[in-house]
C-alpha cells in the first residue's frame, strides 16, 4: 500500500481529492499557499479550489492577474524564500507563457547556485482533450517539461493517487509539475481520509497480464483497462502499467513487465512523435528487455494535428478504447 | 487486403529454395489451394498452392534463383482491390540482388579478378527476420534461425516458432554454428580459398563452371558441419560372408512368383546390402547403448533401429531411412529399399523419408572398394561403411584357407559412443552377418 497512514476511505472525485490534499497541506504547514487565476471566490476554472478561500482566506488562496509568467515568477520566488506555493494554471496549454520561470528558473536554480537553494514549488496543469475546448485549451504537453532535468513531472490517474502524489509533491524539495486530465476531475474513487503520500517516480501495475504490456499515462490508463477487459474475453491477457510519473520514470517496472510479456504498447494522449511513448520505446530498446521482445514496440499516441473543435474529430485525434483493443489484438496475434 | 505468398519451408533443413517454375501467370485468378508454383528444395521438388482466393499480382519470386525462406514471392489480391505499386520493400530488394547473384558464377565474370563483391552477398541467412526474443532463444538452444520457418508477419520468426523447432529437434543442424565460429576465430584455422583464388589457378577457357544446385550445397554444408564438429573415430573388422551368400541364394531361389505386367517375377530379390541393413539394425538392438544421438544437454537414446541407407543419385546422394529395420523381414526391407531408391533417383521422396534415423549404411562394395571410412550424418552417432565381398586367404587353425571376406568400418561419434562400445556394436554386427540365420528369427 502506498498510504503511509491507514485510515478509512470514502468516495471522492479527482477534483475533490486535490482540494482535500491542498487543505490538509495548508493545515499541516503554514508555508503552503495557493496561487492562480480565479481560484479564490470563483473557485477555479474547474472548481478544484472551490471554497478553500473561505476556509483559509485570500492571503493563502490568492487570485493572480492574467499573467502566467508573472504568477509563476512569484511562485518560484516564494519557493526560493522557503514558502511552499501551489500554482494553478487554468489550462496546461498556458505553460508556454511561463516557460522562462519553469524551465530556466525553477528547474535550474538549485544547480546554478551550487545547491544553496531549492525550489519547492508545485504547479498544477489541467490538461488534455475531450471537453470541446479546441486547439489552444486541449493539449497534452507534459513531454515538453519531461525533457527538463531539475523538474519532476507527474500524471496521477486516480483520486487516490492525485491526493497522495500532490501531498508528496508539496513535501518534495524540488519543483513538481502535476498534469491533471480535465476529464478525470469528475471521476470518482476511494480516497483515504487524512494525510498520506504516494511516491513520485514509481509506476503502478494496475492489471497483471501475460501477453502484452501496456504502459499508459493519465486517462489512457482507464481506457487501457477497459480495453484489457474486452481483450480478456478474447483470451488476450494484458498487463496495464500506470506510469504515474514521466520524470523520474520508473524504468524497472516497465522492463520487468516487458521481460515477462515480450510485447510492449505505449498509450498516451500527447502527440505520438517525440512523446512519452517514444521515450519508453527507446528506453526498452536500450534495456535488457530488448532480448525479450517478440514483436515490435507499438505507440498509440495523439494524432499529428492540433486538437479539433468538432467533437467527433476531437475524439478521433486521441487513442480510444476500440483503437487500443485493435492495436493490442494485432500485436498479440502477430498481425504486426 | 492482399495476401502475401511466401516461399515456404518445406524441408526442415531449408534456408533458401528455388522456384523451378510458376504454374500461374501475373493476373491469373486462383482459388485457395490452386497450385501456384513448383519449388525445388535441397532434396525434392514440391508444388505449392495458393493461401487465398483472388488475383495473382506482383510476382517477384523469379524462377531459378535462390530465395530465402519466408520471402514474399507474390501477392493475392481480392477482386477489384487496388494494386499497390510496391507492396513491400523486401521483394524489390531481393529481386534486384538475386539476378546479380545468379550471374556471379558465369565464366566471363570469373575471369576478371574483381568479382569478390558478388561472392560476399551469397550468404543469405544473416538476413533472417526474427524477433529479438526468438534470436536469443535460438542462440541459447543452439538452433539455426535460417532453418526455422517464421509464422509472424512477413515470415518473422517469433518465440513460438523457436520453441516448436526446439521440440522437433529439427533445426539442431546449427549446433555446428557455435563451434565453427570458435574454430574460425582461432588464428591457426585455415581459411578456404575464395572462388577467385581457385579460378586463377586455371587457364581461362580450360574449364566450365557448373553452378551448384541446392542438393550440392546441402551436401557441402552438412558434411563440413559433420566433419568439423563431430569427433570421428573409426573401427574396422573383416567379416566372412560365405554363409550369408549361401543363405541369400537359398532365399532368392525360394522366392515365390508374383504377377507383374504380362509375366511373373519373384516376390523379392535380396541383395547383400539388404542383409547388411538388417544385420546392422539387429546389432543396434543388441547393443542399445550405441543406439544414441548426441545433443548438448542429453544423450538421446533411441528405442527403434532406423537405418539410413546412402543412395547415389545423379548429382549427389540421399539417405532414405528404413524404419525399425530390426523388426522387418528381409523381403520387406528389400522391397522397401527398391521403392525408396527409385523414388530417391526421381527426387520424389518425402522429407520424413530421409530425415532422422539412428544410424546409416554406406556401401561401395559394388565398385570393388575394399575398405573406406564414411562421414557421420547428424544426428546419427554411427555410420557403417561396407566394402566389397572378395575372396581372400585367411588363416584358420594354422592353415591358409579361402573365404569370402567383407571389410566394414564403423565411423563413430566419440561424444556419444566410446571406443569399447563402438567395438561391441561392430562385434554384434559381425556376429549376425557371419551367422545369418539369426536374421530370420
Amino acid at each position: 500500500m502506498d498510504a503511509q497512514v491507514e485510515t478509512a476511505t470514502r468516495e471522492l472525485s479527482y477534483a475533490q481529492a486535490i482540494q482535500e490534499a491542498m487543505a490538509i497541506a495548508m493545515e499541516r504547514d503554514e508555508r503552503v499557499f495557493l496561487m492562480g487565476e480565479d481560484i479564490g471566490v470563483y473557485g477555479g476554472a474547474f472548481q478544484v479550489t472551490g471554497d478553500l478561500v473561505e476556509r483559509f482566506g485570500p492571503e493563502r488562496v490568492m487570485d493572480t492577474p492574467i499573467s502566467e509568467l508573472g504568477g509563476a515568477g512569484v511562485a518560484v520566488g516564494a519557493a526560493v524564500t522557503g514558502m511552499r506555493p501551489i500554482f494553478e494554471f487554468q489550462f496546461s496549454d498556458f505553460a508556454t507563457l511561463a516557460m522562462e520561470q519553469i524551465v530556466n528558473q525553477a528547474a535550474k536554480m538549485r544547480y546554478m547556485l551550487g545547491g544553496a537553494v531549492s525550489v519547492p514549488v508545485v504547479m498544477r496543469f489541467p490538461a488534455g482533450s475531450g471537453t470541446g475546448a479546441a486547439a489552444q485549451h486541449s493539449q497534452s504537453l507534459e513531454a515538453w517539461l519531461g525533457h527538463v532535468p531539475g523538474l519532476k513531472v507527474i500524471q496521477p490517474s486516480t483520486p487516490h493517487d492525485v491526493k497522495g502524489m500532490l501531498l508528496a509533491a508539496i513535501e518534495d524539495p524540488d519543483p513538481v509539475m502535476i498534469y491533471e486530465h480535465k476529464l478525470l476531475y469528475k471521476m470518482k474513487g476511494e480516497v483515504p481520509e487524512g494525510y498520506y503520500t504516494v511516491p513520485i517516480g514509481k509506476a503502478a501495475v494496475r492489471r497483471e497480464g501475460a501477453d502484452l504490456t501496456i504502459v499508459a499515462t493519465s486517462i489512457m490508463v482507464h481506457k487501457s483497462l477497459d480495453a484489457a477487459k474486452q481483450l480478456a474475453e478474447e483470451g488476450i491477457d494484458v498487463e496495464v502499467i500506470d506510469l504515474r510519473s514521466i520524470r523520474p520514470m520508473d524504468r524497472q517496472t516497465i522492463i520487468d513487465s516487458v521481460c515477462k510479456t515480450s510485447r510492449l504498447m505505449c498509450v498516451y494522449e500527447g502527440v505520438k512523435t517525440l512523446g512519452v511513448g517514444a521515450e519508453i520505446s527507446a528506453m526498452i530498446a536500450e534495456s535488457e528487455a530488448f532480448d525479450y521482445l517478440d514483436a515490435p514496440v507499438v505507440r498509440l499516441g495523439g494524432a499529428e494535428t492540433p486538437i479539433p473543435y468538432n467533437p467527433e474529430l476531437e475524439k478521433a485525434t486521441v487513442p480510444q478504447v476500440d483503437g487500443i483493443v485493435k492495436a493490442a489484438r494485432d500485436l498479440v496475434t502477430g498481425a504486426r | 487486403m492482399a495476401v502475401e505468398v511466401i516461399l515456404p519451408k518445406v524441408d526442415m533443413d531449408m534456408s533458401t529454395g528455388r522456384i523451378s517454375s510458376w504454374l500461374v501467370e501475373e493476373g491469373a485468378t486462383v482459388k485457395k489451394g490452386d497450385l501456384l508454383f513448383e519449388i525445388e528444395t535441397d532434396k525434392a521438388a514440391m508444388e505449392i498452392d495458393s493461401p487465398a482466393a483472388g488475383i495473382v499480382r506482383n510476382i517477384t519470386g523469379k524462377e531459378g534463383i535462390d530465395i530465402p525462406v519466408g520471402q514474399v514471392v507474390a501477392w493475392i489480391y481480392e477482386e477489384g482491390e487496388a494494386v499497390a505499386d510496391a507492396p513491400a520493400s523486401a521483394p524489390a530488394e531481393t529481386a534486384a540482388e538475386a539476378p546479380a547473384k545468379a550471374e556471379a558464377p558465369a565464366p566471363v565474370e570469373a575471369a576478371a579478378p574483381v568479382a569478390a563483391a558478388p561472392a560476399a552477398t551469397a550468404e543469405a541467412s544473416s538476413g533472417v527476420r526474427a524477433s529479438p526474443l526468438a534470436r536469443r532463444l535460438a542462440k541459447e538452444a543452439g538452433l539455426d534461425l535460417s532453418a526455422i520457418a517464421g509464422s509472424g508477419p512477413k515470415g518473422r520468426i517469433v518465440k513460438a516458432d523457436v520453441e516448436a523447432a526446439g521440440k522437433d529437434g529439427g533445426a539442431k543442424a546449427a549446433v555446428a554454428a557455435a563451434p565453427a565460429e570458435a574454430a574460425s576465430a582461432a588464428a591457426s584455422a585455415p581459411q578456404a580459398m575464395s572462388d577467385d583464388q581457385v579460378l586463377k589457378l586455371f587457364e581461362e577457357g580450360s574449364y566450365e563452371l557448373i553452378p551448384h544446385d541446392s542438393m550440392r550445397k546441402t551436401i557441402a554444408r552438412r558434411l563440413v558441419e559433420a566433419k568439423s564438429t563431430i569427433p570421428h573415430f573409426y573401427l574396422t573388422l573383416d567379416c566372412e560372408i560365405d554363409a550369408l551368400l549361401a543363405l541369400r541364394k537359398q532365399l532368392n531361389d525360394a522366392a515365390p512368383k508374383v504377377k507383374a505386367g504380362d509375366g511373373e517375377k519373384p516376390a523379392y530379390k535380396l541383395s547383400v546390402n539388404d542383409m547388411v541393413i538388417k544385420a546392422h539394425a539387429k546389432a543396434l538392438a543388441m547393443v542399445p547403448d550405441a543406439n544414441v544421438s548426441w545433443t548438448e544437454n542429453a544423450m538421446v537414446k533411441h528405442k527403434n533401429a532406423d537405418v539410413g541407407v546412402a543412395v547415389s543419385i545423379p548429382g549427389g546422394l540421399i539417405t532414405p531411412i528404413v524404419r525399425r529395420a530390426d523388426e522387418k523381414t528381409l523381403s520387406a526391407i528389400s522391397n522397401e529399399m527398391k521403392d525408396l531408391a527409385a523414388r530417391a533417383r526421381s527426387r520424389k521422396l518425402k522429407t520424413e523419408e530421409f530425415q532422422g534415423g539412428n544410424t546409416a549404411v554406406s556401401n561401395l562394395g559394388m565398385f570393388g572398394i575394399k575398405d573406406f571410412a564414411a562421414v557421420i550424418n547428424p544426428p546419427h552417432a554411427t555410420i557403417l561403411a561396407v566394402g566389397a565381398g572378395e575372396q581372400r586367404a585367411v588363416v584358420k587353425d594354422g592353415e591358409v584357407k579361402v573365404a569370402t571376406v567383407m571389410s566394414v568400418t564403423l565411423s563413430t561419434d566419440h561424444r556419444a559412443v566410446d571406443g569399447a562400445l563402438g567395438a561391441e556394436l561392430l562385434a554384434a554386427f559381425k556376429q549376425v552377418i557371419e551367422n545369418p540365420m539369426a536374421m530370420l528369427v
